[in-house]
């Protein structure tokens, strides 16, 4: 591998589309956060951490990539980070309003929403994170799996799991009452970690 | 890799409306597709609240004064 040149310095006017693209995206880092650590306020304390942290390496986002995806790298490493502390534990939020989403047509039982939060707090993370990105966030799988510094096919595989998962839960009513700490799935996503340390993530996949 | 993932979202689109799906109880995956994309754009449209506006303000004044973008730098 190549050594990359650092980073030209940003002039004023990239450091304004800079902060207007970031502040665009804070709702959806908000978005991520919540789905992945269950708890609004450690969702918000992250995503602020995530916010200082992709102000201080500005210099390394090239304009004209996703905001988006660059910025919910740095979100899922920190709240990999955290986990690592036992920080998060998959904890369910009992605040999240007992609210019936729309049932579809031909579907009997409405889903609650909270049924679908703890359905899918009790997800193991790494699985949870792809249905994240690529069910609730828009993401490709190709996005996806940049996201998280590994295989497409691993993506496709972990949302495929979790649908599943979610399927025979929330489709026959066996919701878990609280959610599970997965130790091989912890295992798994902590290896990624690692991965992504050593420099196979987004920011060095990228030609 | 096996074709039961491909029943879903295969490039990133929101086509789970169709949801023929071939694996195990996949009839009923729109249903809790449409409740997945709301909790998170339940999020989204949530008003953002002050703590992140204000760490917005402050991200400018963090920075390592570049004359050019300084406005407001009448501080300590």
């Amino acid at each position: 591998m190549t050594e990359k040149p650092p980073p030209p310095k940003r002039t004023a006017a990239q450091k304004t589309d800079f902060k207007r693209e970031l502040t665009e995206v804070v709702p959806h880092l908000r978005a991520f956060a919540r789905g992945l650590c269950g708890r609004p306020d450690m969702a918000d304390d992250l995503v602020q951490e995530t916010m200082l942290k992709a102000w201080a390496a500005q210099d390394r986002f090239e304009p004209g990539t996703s905001m988006r995806a660059w910025t919910f790298v740095i979100l899922r490493n920190a709240y990999l980070t955290d986990m690592r502390r036992n920080r998060f534990r998959g904890e369910y939020d009992e605040g999240v309003a007992e609210r019936i989403l729309t049932a579809p047509a031909g579907q009997e039982e409405p889903i609650h929403l909270s049924d679908m939060h703890r359905a899918l707090l009790t997800l193991p993370p790494e699985r949870r994170e792809a249905l994240l990105l690529v069910g609730a966030g828009g993401f490709s799988y190709e996005e996806a799996a940049d996201i998280c510094g590994c295989a497409v096919g691993t993506i496709k595989s972990r949302v495929g799991r979790a649908r599943a998962t979610l399927n025979a839960m929330l489709a026959e009513g066996n919701i878990p009452q609280r959610s599970v700490e997965d130790a091989a799935a912890h295992r798994a996503i902590l290896q990624e970690l690692d991965d992504v340390a050593a420099g196979k993530g987004i920011a060095a996949a990228k030609p | 890799m096996t074709s039961r993932d491909k029943s879903w979202a295969s490039d990133g689109g929101e086509s789970a409306a169709k949801g023929n799906a071939k694996s195990g109880a996949g009839k009923d995956g729109p249903a809790w597709a449409d409740g997945l994309k709301q909790l998170y754009d339940d999020v989204v449209d949530e008003p953002l609240p002050d703590a992140f506006k204000d760490l917005l303000a402050q991200l400018d004044e963090t920075d390592d004064g570049d004359p050019a973008a300084t406005r407001g730098g009448a501080g300590s």
